[in-house]
């Protein structure tokens, strides 16, 4: 059943919350401050209730199903996070608050700086970044000024793989410099005579996802990231693809010089239908003056002292990239999923993810087109939409059936640079009776493909909408109701 | 994947093509730049009078999924612009080397002409792709 | 504990099917010497453990009813209707992707559609987009907007002192690299008739705040005014707005403005310690093709069914790289949930009273201190912040009023503004009671000698 829009809802008069009488005398307020009209929906709680449950129903949700989308990380979201943001000694604090009177907020956000900072082998931890793109922007201008601080204002240019997500570039260019792109080989690693051919003094630096869209783990990354530094640059490390690795390796070990971490990919925060996020971003000591503030620092050895914990701007800052100091509820979520998981546990993450995309793989090569089969895949690979059987069948058609089979498709059309591509990512909180599940539905489709192929072109059948007209929707561009 | 072609036109190697009329030229996108955008949703035509450069950027053409550079065959001064393609943007994808016009150029150099390509070369690059 | 539901006979069935015989085997491409390095983190704790140790660090964060507070200054304590968390903790909405396939994303789809409509409303303005990180970034990008608008030809961006100071910040941190002149902001004393004179040919945008960082508001003909002057200098207006003031107050888009811009936290999301909050952004329709953030629109389906789905996406950064509008792609999608659900649950007139309400607890306070000798209330118009001058620094007041009377005070302006020294932002919302109120101003008398 379709769901009206909330203004077709309303009816003149209807009101949900009572508020309370005014206690203090009435101060009049000029008339010609004040709007004329205010045309909100008017409905009653009841109202407000059946809509938003209703609208819910017509979600797909990681606690619905699975969730195969490369590069996205959509594992289980544990509810104990939520428990922990929720409590009210977090939820109703005030951020401009003394810090004598915020100690306990601060004790966790200034625990989560040290605790990313170790996973990931970095000195220095900002958790003002909201996503991972913002902590894309925040890295590239941390580069762009430590060379501008060193007389370096020609090095202008970011080497950015061609399996890049486009935040790559994008920030990039958002930061003020030039995105040059770098092949992929034949094994899916960096084309190194291209990136050799690339590295000169104009080189900012390179914006490295390892392990990379194709979810191969780089194979020459000591080599890639030593080059650049021969040649004055600075590795930038995009973590979407980080639980691959989490505890397994940690980058800025192998040459990572700045890296941001998506706490709602590899640390469990809920995705929220696009947000909010959480992008931390990890330096090495080098950069550590650089990062955007004010970050928690110690100040008082005495764990006592109601001012153990306070702000501090770093020394050379790229100032701030966000209001306040980041998004806190996500912070205690990804906070708790640390704790409860330890050492162990965070390893245990990336031997299953891989373990599982492994299993995946095996089961469906020969059946469909795995470029890099021929490897070991990471937390992730890519699949192509193409069956010999059905040469008109496409990425897209064996996606919107798999919707039929109950999953949600895994990422579509990305890489670039693998056509129809089919990102698929399992994550380690999906259990075997999924995974195979999920194989035998992409089985089955490809049988289908063969013989019943109208089947696939004309799926979804099952969902709430089917396919949408979105060439319809870009060009009379209606984004208001009424 | 038979693409239809202009007998009339040259061809740039970016997928544009120009044909005179008159004493002015008329520019486009052929049909096999049309098939790789799909449905184009939107024309970023520039303004009569703006002066095009040979071989530079200046409008693009939005599908769904794709915004492309349009690159200039020619150089000239715009004197018209396809204004029907405001409201029916879909003239690209339908008739390209027709209705589907993006705009008219007063020439700066008729000579640029000869180095672009003529139909059978044209062809030739489509068929490799 | 990982969460992870496999066995060891599981994993030993995957292993065989794969063709190795451990896991380690599959980190082969790790350079040996980094392989499983060793974690210095403490050892895992259940779940009754950590939320035990988070309760205690929770409680040593002074918040509550017990602690009457009149800090403001951008983000603000508001009542919450039960009702909202309880629709946007759902997991379905919670728990969703980013509505990649509209398909099986209708709710989100639908509830981003009618989140844009209320902004769009509320502003004044045509457009909406779903989402800015925060009412900072929002602004920024409203500059980054206004500077394409230009085609990068203008460099000169105008910022109002009245915007408030950590979304001036980031307006000079996103632009860094821009090789701009982002000027205007030196004084207060900069008002509007000076800013339409500082804006001429070479300016992108001029950007003021309504109400401002010192709560003041500008009179509508005062605003109009300005849109006026900046437009025939071929020039941006961007406003920054608080949104629950826009229940109340003449919108920017009925005076010219061309991007609102603001912080939506007040409408229905916790304080939550400074995030995550709620980046809105609305604009005129002219511009939308040099918009930033996603945008949800209507279409049909296959079967003709109304239904709802991303547009736009070649201003995106997944489609256009480098030539996107802005590289956002994870926004905030469930603080905008939040914000829809909070303004249908009061509706216009609920949203009015708060507002009201807001004025006049605010305006009593103003009234009561400035009736106490010490302590003067700057002059002007305003919606439920107020600037105060203190008879001894705003440090010393506030840890006295803490320490001694359990209340947390004001913002201390002179941190931001050299000119506001020993000024003090007081804020009331709909929750201050009179009777905290009365409670304030007896310690404020007892803090003259702080």
């Amino acid at each position: 059943m379709p769901e009206p829009l909330i203004f077709e809802v309303s009816r003149k008069g209807r009101q949900g919350v009572s508020l309370p009488a005014c206690d203090v005398p009435e101060t009049p307020i000029p008339s010609h401050l004040c709007r004329s009209e205010l045309s909100l929906p008017e409905v009653s709680e009841m109202d407000v209730v059946r809509h938003y449950v209703r609208l819910s129903q017509l979600n797909y949700a990681v606690d619905t199903g699975f969730y195969p989308l490369g590069s996205c990380t959509m594992k289980y979201n544990p509810k104990a996070n939520d428990a922990a943001a929720r409590l009210p000694g977090f939820a109703a604090l005030h951020p401009l608050q003394d810090p004598s009177t915020s100690q306990g907020a601060l004790a966790v956000m200034h625990s989560l700086q040290e605790m990313i900072a170790e996973i990931g082998g970095f000195y220095a931890v900002s958790l003002q970044p909201s996503a991972g793109a913002h902590g894309e922007l925040t890295g590239i201008l941390i580069l762009r000024k430590y060379h501008a601080d060193r007389g370096q204002t020609g090095r202008t240019r970011i080497l950015v793989p061609d399996s890049a997500h486009g935040t790559n570039p994008a920030s990039t260019a958002m930061a003020g410099l030039e995105a040059v792109e770098i092949p992929s080989d034949k094994r899916g690693n960096i084309d190194i005579s291209c990136l050799k051919a690339n590295l000169d003094d104009r080189v900012a630096g390179l914006m490295l996802t390892n392990p990379n869209t194709l979810g191969l783990f780089e194979e020459n990354l000591l080599e890639v990231t030593r080059l650049v530094h021969a040649a004055g640059g600075l590795v930038y490390g995009d973590g979407a693809n980080f639980n691959a690795i989490l505890g397994m390796a940690r980058p800025g070990d192998m040459g990572i010089d700045v890296m941001h971490f998506n706490l709602h990919k590899t640390f469990s925060t809920p995705h929220g239908g696009g947000g909010p996020g959480a992008g931390a971003v990890g330096v090495v000591e080098e950069l550590a003056d650089y990062l955007p503030g004010p970050v928690v620092a110690v100040v008082s050895k005495d764990a006592a002292d109601p001012r153990q914990y306070d702000w501090c701007m770093p020394a050379r800052s790229i100032g701030r990239v966000k209001s306040f100091h980041g998004n806190f509820g996500i912070l205690v979520r990804a906070y708790v999923y640390i704790r409860m998981l330890g050492p162990d546990g965070l390893r245990a993450v990336a031997e299953n993810a891989v373990l599982n995309a492994n299993y995946l793989q095996a089961r469906l090569k020969g059946v469909y087109p795995v470029p890099h089969g021929d490897r070991t895949c990471m937390h992730e690979f890519v699949a192509q939409g193409k069956l010999a059987a059905a040469p008109d069948i496409r990425a897209l058609d064996i996606s919107k059936r798999l919707i039929d089979y109950g999953f949600h498709p895994p990422t579509n059309y990305f890489p670039l640079i693998v056509p129809e591509a089919l990102m698929i990512e399992p994550t380690e909180t999906e259990s075997l009776e999924t995974l195979d599940s999920f194989a035998q539905a992409l089985l089955e489709i490809a049988r289908e493909a063969g013989a019943n192929p109208e089947v696939l072109q004309e799926a979804p059948h099952s969902s709430p909408v089917r396919r949408l007209d979105e060439v319809k929707a870009a060009r009379e561009l209606k984004v208001t109701a009424g | 994947m038979e693409y239809k072609f202009d007998q009339k036109a040259r061809y740039s190697k970016t997928h544009e093509w120009v044909r005179m009329d008159g004493a002015e030229a008329v520019v486009g996108i052929t049909d096999y730049a049309q098939n790789k955008l799909s449905d184009v949703v939107f024309t970023d035509l520039p303004a009569v009078g703006k002066v095009l450069t040979k071989e530079s950027a200046f409008m693009v053409i939005e599908s769904v999924k794709a915004a492309e550079e349009v690159f200039a065959p020619v150089s000239g001064a715009v004197t018209a612009r396809n204004e029907k393609l405001v409201k029916a943007p879909e003239l690209v994808n339908k008739d390209p080397f027709g209705d589907g016009w993006l705009v008219r150029v007063r020439l700066s150099d008729v000579k640029e002409l000869d180095s672009l390509m003529d139909l059978a070369s044209y062809r030739k690059l489509v068929e490799t792709l | 504990m990982s969460f992870i539901p496999n066995t060891d006979a599981d994993r030993a069935h995957m292993l065989s099917a794969i063709g190795v015989a451990s896991t380690a085997e599959l980190f082969h491409d790790v350079p040996k010497d980094f392989r499983f390095p060793r974690l210095d983190l403490p050892a895992a704790l259940s779940e009754h453990e950590v939320l035990g140790q988070l309760d205690a660090l929770s409680r040593l964060n002074a918040q509550g009813p017990q602690t009457p507070s009149f800090l403001g200054a951008g983000a603000y304590n508001h009542f919450i209707p039960a009702v909202v968390d309880a629709m946007v903790s759902r997991s379905e909405f919670a728990t969703a992707y980013t509505p990649y396939q509209p398909e099986v994303s209708q709710g989100t789809l639908q509830a981003i559609f009618e989140y844009q409509s209320m902004i769009a409303r509320l502003t004044g303005m045509e457009i909406s987009n779903a989402s800015h990180y925060d009412g900072a970034t929002s602004t920024a990008e409203a500059v980054i907007m206004a500077l394409n608008v230009a085609q990068r030809e203008k460099k000169r961006v105008l910022l109002s002192a009245g915007v408030h100071p950590q979304y001036r910040a980031v307006v000079r941190t996103y632009t860094q690299g821009m090789g701009l002149t982002v000027t205007g902001d030196e004084s207060t004393s900069i008002g509007f008739d000076q800013l339409g004179d500082l804006c001429d040919e070479s300016t992108a945008c001029v950007v003021v705040q309504y109400p401002d960082f010192l709560g003041r508001v500008a009179e509508p003909a005062q605003l109009s005014g300005l849109a006026k002057r900046v437009h025939a200098c071929g020039a941006l207006l961007v406003v920054v707005a608080n949104p629950v003031a826009l229940g109340l107050l003449v919108p920017p888009g009925e005076m010219g403005a061309d991007v609102v811009a603001g912080e939506g936290q007040a409408l229905g999301n916790h304080l939550s310690f400074g995030g995550p909050y709620l980046g809105f952004f609305a604009f005129r329709r002219d511009h939308i093709r040099k918009s930033s953030g996603r945008i949800a629109g209507e279409t049909v389906d296959q079967d003709g069914r109304r239904s709802y789905v991303f547009t736009l996406s070649t201003r995106e950064q997944h489609i256009r790289r480098e030539k996107a509008t802005s590289n956002i792609c994870t926004n905030q999608s469930l603080n905008a949930l939040t914000a829809a659900v909070y303004l249908t649950a009061l509706g216009p007139r609920g949203l009015r009273r708060v507002a009201e309400l807001c004025w006049h607890k605010a305006h009593y306070l103003a009234s009561r201190v400035g009736s106490l000798s010490g302590y003067s209330v700057t002059k002007g118009e305003f919606f439920h912040e107020f600037a105060v001058r203190c008879p001894r620094p705003v440090s010393r007041i506030n840890a006295r009023l803490f320490e001694k009377h359990g209340i947390v005070g004001g913002y201390d302006l002179g941190a931001d503004y050299p000119e506001l020294r020993d000024a003090m932002l007081l804020c009331c919302t709909e929750v201050t009671t009179k009777e905290q109120i009365d409670r304030l101003v007896a310690a404020l008398e007892d803090c003259r000698n702080a």
